[in-house]
């Protein structure tokens, strides 16, 4: 039998010894309060400044009228999401066969084209004819001629330079295309496509869904992103701007995007959220869990916690230990 | 037993909550003078340096939300404070972490205390939550990029429809109000339990070294 004082419940029936919860307390809050503003003072915190669209066009130009006409002709990162943006064929995550991404539904609807370019220069046309006119032959042309001006531009967007505040391309049949994305640009540059994508129906408000999926979509805010060390492949959430700690409890959730075959999978995200959606319910249940709540029994690491306990029981004869 | 003047045992539902908690959690228990004698170890430390640590973060965040979310981004005591708030919620982490990892050890759901081990378990998941939406509460680049990121994760599974981390109102609003109120509600049924409960009895000197099957041990653990 062991020598024990405990009863089959786990209840203890040896002996106990004065113990100052209340100061224990009192003694803690104190000394992480102490501590807690000594880091606050040696180390700061970070607050790299958030990035606005007028700023991404100022920067690169290029790249925000090369991202805005992937937006015009439905070929960006948003506009082929799929849910909860949109109902793009074929898009959205599986987990084996079973999609929860489709199964959500489309429930923040999303069009790039309306919402990120025609919508928020329809604002200006009034005050802009020529403006309204380009419009106006955008949304009456097929969709056959739409394309042709938007490869076409997308062509010459390669060859692009910036002067003088505008955006030039060699000369070509762009339609209406090039005074639209040209205007966009200056509307952005300005500062006020940043408040028309925020404030398109009311005055408050408090969502950035769309300026934030338009900047998502260029590769200037990877740019950014890949200097401040924050891309996936660089361990992404774990990491913060500057040289201070992230999230790093969400190391294990990170470390799945790093390894095969996950780095490489179209279905990452979904199957690393079952994973780890398994191994939370895991964590949560262990005392139910055979072979896992019989770990520390198996391990030694206890034995160091109640050391004092093992070494007074241990040396004392049986029968004066045995519960 | 609580009676009237006659004698009668009182039977409102406020007299009956009142004895059920004394049943369950009498003065001596919540707040006990004395702890068995293997509670002598610096790691029993890191429970209390939990809840400290969460004490500290609940009340920079309380001023900091007393302030709005753009205050400590043009102020330098707004700064302070959200320096505070990270370093205590970096701190809430690691103690909590520690604490964890400790009772795992222990075997610490032995004896009718499944539950103190799943109530600490969801403090750590509800806390997660917590911090990432603070990340994305405050309302510079970081935020941007996680945002960007963590709404593929989220709408993979479908969760990203009704949890628009890119909305930065909904995220804000869990953040100082709902998360905070669940970790309270969990980390406070987690403190009653480990009251209730008493801290776990070391496991068996002898069966510990000896025991070839764990499992069979561990079938009344959970209970």
């Amino acid at each position: 039998m062991s020598a024990r004082k405990t009863s089959a419940d786990e209840t203890w029936e040896g002996g106990y010894r004065p113990y100052d919860l209340v100061k224990e307390f009192v003694i803690a809050l104190v000394v992480v309060g102490m501590l807690t503003v000594a880091l606050a003072g040696v180390f700061s915190s970070p607050d790299k400044r958030a990035v606005t669209i007028a700023q991404w066009s100022r920067a690169d130009p290029t790249d925000f009228a090369t991202t805005a006409l992937t937006e015009l002709d439905g070929t960006s990162t948003t506009a082929t999401y799929g849910p909860p943006y949109n109902t793009t064929p074929g898009a959205g995550q599986k987990i084996g066969p079973i999609s929860l991404q489709r199964l959500a539904g489309v429930r923040i609807p999303i069009e790039t084209a309306r919402d990120f370019v025609l919508a928020p220069l329809a604002s200006l046309a009034s005050d802009q004819p020529a403006l309204g006119r380009a419009l106006r032959v955008y949304q009456q042309a097929t969709d056959v001629q739409r394309q042709r001006w938007t490869d076409a531009y997308a062509k010459a967007l390669t060859h692009a330079t910036f002067r003088n505040g505008a955006l030039l391309v060699p000369s070509g049949d762009y339609g209406p295309v090039e005074p639209i994305v040209a205007r966009l640009v200056a509307f952005a540059r300005s500062g006020g496509l940043d408040g028309a994508l925020v404030t398109h129906s009311q005055f408050y408000a408090t969502d950035y869904t769309k300026p934030l999926l338009f900047m998502a979509d260029s590769t200037y805010l990877q740019g950014l992103a890949q200097q401040e060390h924050l891309l996936g492949g660089q361990w992404g959430m774990t990491n913060e701007t500057g040289n201070f700690p992230g999230q790093s409890w969400l190391w294990l959730y990170t470390f799945w995007y790093q390894i095969s075959p996950f780095k490489t999978s179209t279905n990452a995200d979904a199957l690393i959220w079952a994973i780890m959606a398994i191994l939370t319910l895991a964590l949560i249940l262990v005392p139910f869990i055979p072979g896992i709540r019989s770990i520390p029994r198996r391990l030694p690491l206890y034995r160091l916690i109640w050391r004092d306990y093992y070494r007074s029981v241990e040396h004392q004869p049986e029968s004066t230990t045995g519960a | 037993m609580t009676a009237t003047a006659g004698g009668s045992e009182k039977r409102s539902w406020t007299a009956t909550v009142r004895r059920a908690g004394l049943r369950a959690l009498p003065p001596e228990k919540l707040l006990p003078d004395e702890q068995p004698v293997y509670v002598a170890s610096w790691v029993y430390v890191f429970g209390v340096l939990t809840v400290a640590a969460l004490i500290i973060v609940i009340g920079s965040g309380v001023v900091l939300a007393l302030k709005g979310p753009a205050w400590w981004h043009v102020s330098s005591v707004g700064l302070f404070l959200n320096s505070v708030h990270l370093w205590s919620v970096e701190l809430f982490f690691f103690f909590m972490v520690v604490h964890l990892w400790a009772k795992f050890f222990m075997a610490a759901w032995r004896g009718r205390r499944a539950m103190t081990w799943v109530t600490g378990a969801v403090a750590f998941i509800v806390s997660i939550g917590a911090a990432f939406t603070g990340y994305l509460s405050q309302q510079n680049f970081a935020s941007q990029w996680i945002a960007s990121q963590a709404k593929d994760g989220l709408n993979s599974v479908g969760i990203g429809a009704f949890f628009n981390v890119l909305d930065f109102g909904q995220m804000f609003t869990w953040h100082v109000v709902l998360l905070p109120l669940g970790i309270v509600v969990v980390v406070l049924a987690h403190v009653l339990l480990v009251r209730k409960h008493g801290v776990v009895p070391p496991l068996p000197a002898r069966d510990s070294v000896t025991a070839e099957s764990g499992d069979a041990v561990g079938e009344r653990d959970g209970r």
